[in-house]
């Protein structure tokens, strides 16, 4: 166990000291594989948290009536009550013309405009929280109270919801390929190194096979390279992403302030940042392996 | 300990190295093989060390038919084989050390054991001072010391030298048919090619010469 442990580790310094005895194309190397690897992560990180802001949204479905400006206190009463009998209506809100003009003051800062106005352009609202169901559900209801007398307008909050979720489905289909094709770049950049450090290395290899070395033997460093050089790649791939988010926060924060939100973008979970590595690993050892299988049997002693 | 049952080994091209080539050699017997240079006598090594096959006939080394070996048994014969090769086949990106310890890495030899053995193979070739120095600051004679300080790290039973005092003048030779005596007396099994006359004339070993492939 210490013996194997002793060998694998001795491999491990020797593949190390290998890859920095060129600083440059060691780092060009590994700055290649984790630019590869960071266009699809981070274009995954941002679906991820844009599909965050789908599941805040359409989680918590909400339907808008506004009413017509002419409605008076008694339609509203049997507005309300015809709303809180309805099945499909978990509970209702209701926000008078009054309240929306206050509640517009508050929070958008055009007090000395709106005082200005002749009268209250707004009308009563129903805010009407449906019970749990599909997106057809909400859209019948939506249609149905649409219909109920007085009432001018109904709006589903999280339609946008919907339209962005399909969108999101097309982006990941997009992340998808991109990482597929960036992948394949990874392995052909880390079957190349392996390819050229055969080359350099074929008088030991030569030698290693006349004085007895196993396939197993020869393999190992080269493996063990290309699996080094893509978990160098994903970290830097993950640095990467990691801060270009942080750069991107900083101006969304100034942006996110004007539309009143907290929006922050989040960064890899630590779910996906192991991810990330692991497969940059994968496919580092597999672009060795595959150059190793291609180009070791080639070279025999004479 | 080897025997070759009528061997024949013809190259691609048509060139027949070794023709119908039989004889044995017993545990702990150093015998030469010479013969002018073309003779075959390379080829009868590399047959020993299946780095050649032969094309019809037997090649045994210690009971295993070498020539019928799968490529995955190869490593572990040669492992008890010492190979001294008459362009040393030495590797210059390291040092004299760790040359000689490649073997031991190899086989898969524990750090501090190897450091030892290294070092004994070293002090027995007479290099123990060179051992950080590169080999291409070697002289020849030093250079083919330290392929033999490579080929019995592992102390293998059996030594194939091709050409070892090829490219070396009298007084090295002598010295390294020194070392090779001294092998002899504890009871490796050693095949020498030579075509050095000065070698062979004080030494009552042995001989096997080879005329164009053919056994004499």
């Amino acid at each position: 166990m210490t013996r194997a442990f002793a060998l694998h580790s001795g491999v491990l310094r020797a593949v190390l000291r290998r890859m920095f005895a060129s600083k440059l194309a060691g780092f060009l190397n590994i700055l290649v594989i984790g630019i590869a690897l960071s266009l699809p992560a981070g274009l995954y990180t941002l679906l991820q948290n844009a599909q965050g802001l789908v599941v805040q949204f359409s989680d918590t479905p909400q339907i808008s009536l506004f009413l017509n400006m002419e409605a008076k206190t008694e339609d509203v009463d049997q507005l309300r009550k015809q709303l809180a009998q309805h099945p499909a209506v978990a509970g209702i809100e209701f926000i008078a013309r009054a309240q929306a003009l206050e509640q517009l003051k508050q929070s958008t800062g055009l007090s000395d405009l709106i005082g200005g106005l002749e009268q209250n352009p707004l009308p009563d609202a129903f805010i009407v929280h449906p019970k749990p169901g599909g997106a057809q559900a909400l859209d019948m209801l939506r249609g149905e109270l649409a219909k109920l007398p007085k009432v001018k307008e109904a709006q589903l909050d999280s339609a946008w919801a919907y339209k962005l979720e399909a969108l999101l489905k097309f982006g990941r289909l997009a992340v998808l390929i991109l990482a597929s094709l960036l992948s394949l770049a990874l392995i052909a950049v880390t079957f190349n190194t392996i390819r050229l450090q055969i080359l350099t290395q074929r008088e030991e290899i030569e030698v290693a096979k006349l004085i007895g070395a196993t396939d197993g033997f020869i393999r190992r460093p080269f493996l063990y390279f290309g699996a080094m050089q893509g978990l160098l790649g994903g970290i830097m791939a993950w640095l990467i992403v990691t801060a270009s988010l942080l750069l991107l926060n900083g101006q969304l924060g100034a942006l996110a302030q004007l539309y009143a939100s907290q929006f922050v973008l989040h960064p890899l979970s630590p779910g996906d940042s192991l991810s990330l590595l692991l497969f940059s690993v994968y496919l580092g050892w597999l672009g060795a392996w595959l150059s190793v299988a291609r180009h070791l049997s080639q070279i025999e002693p004479h | 300990m080897i025997s070759f049952n009528q061997v024949h080994k013809r190259y691609p091209g048509g060139y027949e190295a070794l023709k119908n080539v039989s004889f044995g050699i017993a545990e702990g017997e150093m015998v030469f093989v010479t013969g002018h240079s073309g003779a075959g006598k390379s080829t009868l090594l590399k047959l020993i060390a299946a780095i050649e096959r032969p094309n019809s006939g037997s090649v045994l080394v210690n009971g295993q038919n070498v020539g019928a070996l799968k490529g995955g048994a190869l490593p572990y014969l040669r492992r008890n084989l010492g190979i001294i090769f008459q362009d040393h086949k030495l590797l210059f990106d390291r040092n004299v050390f760790d040359n000689v310890l490649l073997p031991l890495q190899i086989c898969g030899f524990d750090h501090r054991e190897s450091g030892k053995r290294v070092r004994a193979a070293l002090d027995k070739v007479g290099l123990l001072r060179r051992e950080k120095a590169n080999p291409i600051a070697l002289s020849g004679g030093e250079q083919q010391r330290l392929c033999i300080a490579r080929a019995i790290v592992n102390r293998p039973a059996i030594l194939l030298a091709d050409e070892p005092t090829g490219n070396l003048d009298a007084a090295y030779a002598q010295e390294i048919m020194a070392i090779f005596n001294s092998f002899h007396q504890v009871g490796v099994t050693l095949l020498i090619s030579t075509h050095d006359e000065s070698v062979l004339q004080n030494s009552a070993v042995r001989r096997l010469t080879l005329k164009e492939g053919v056994l004499q």
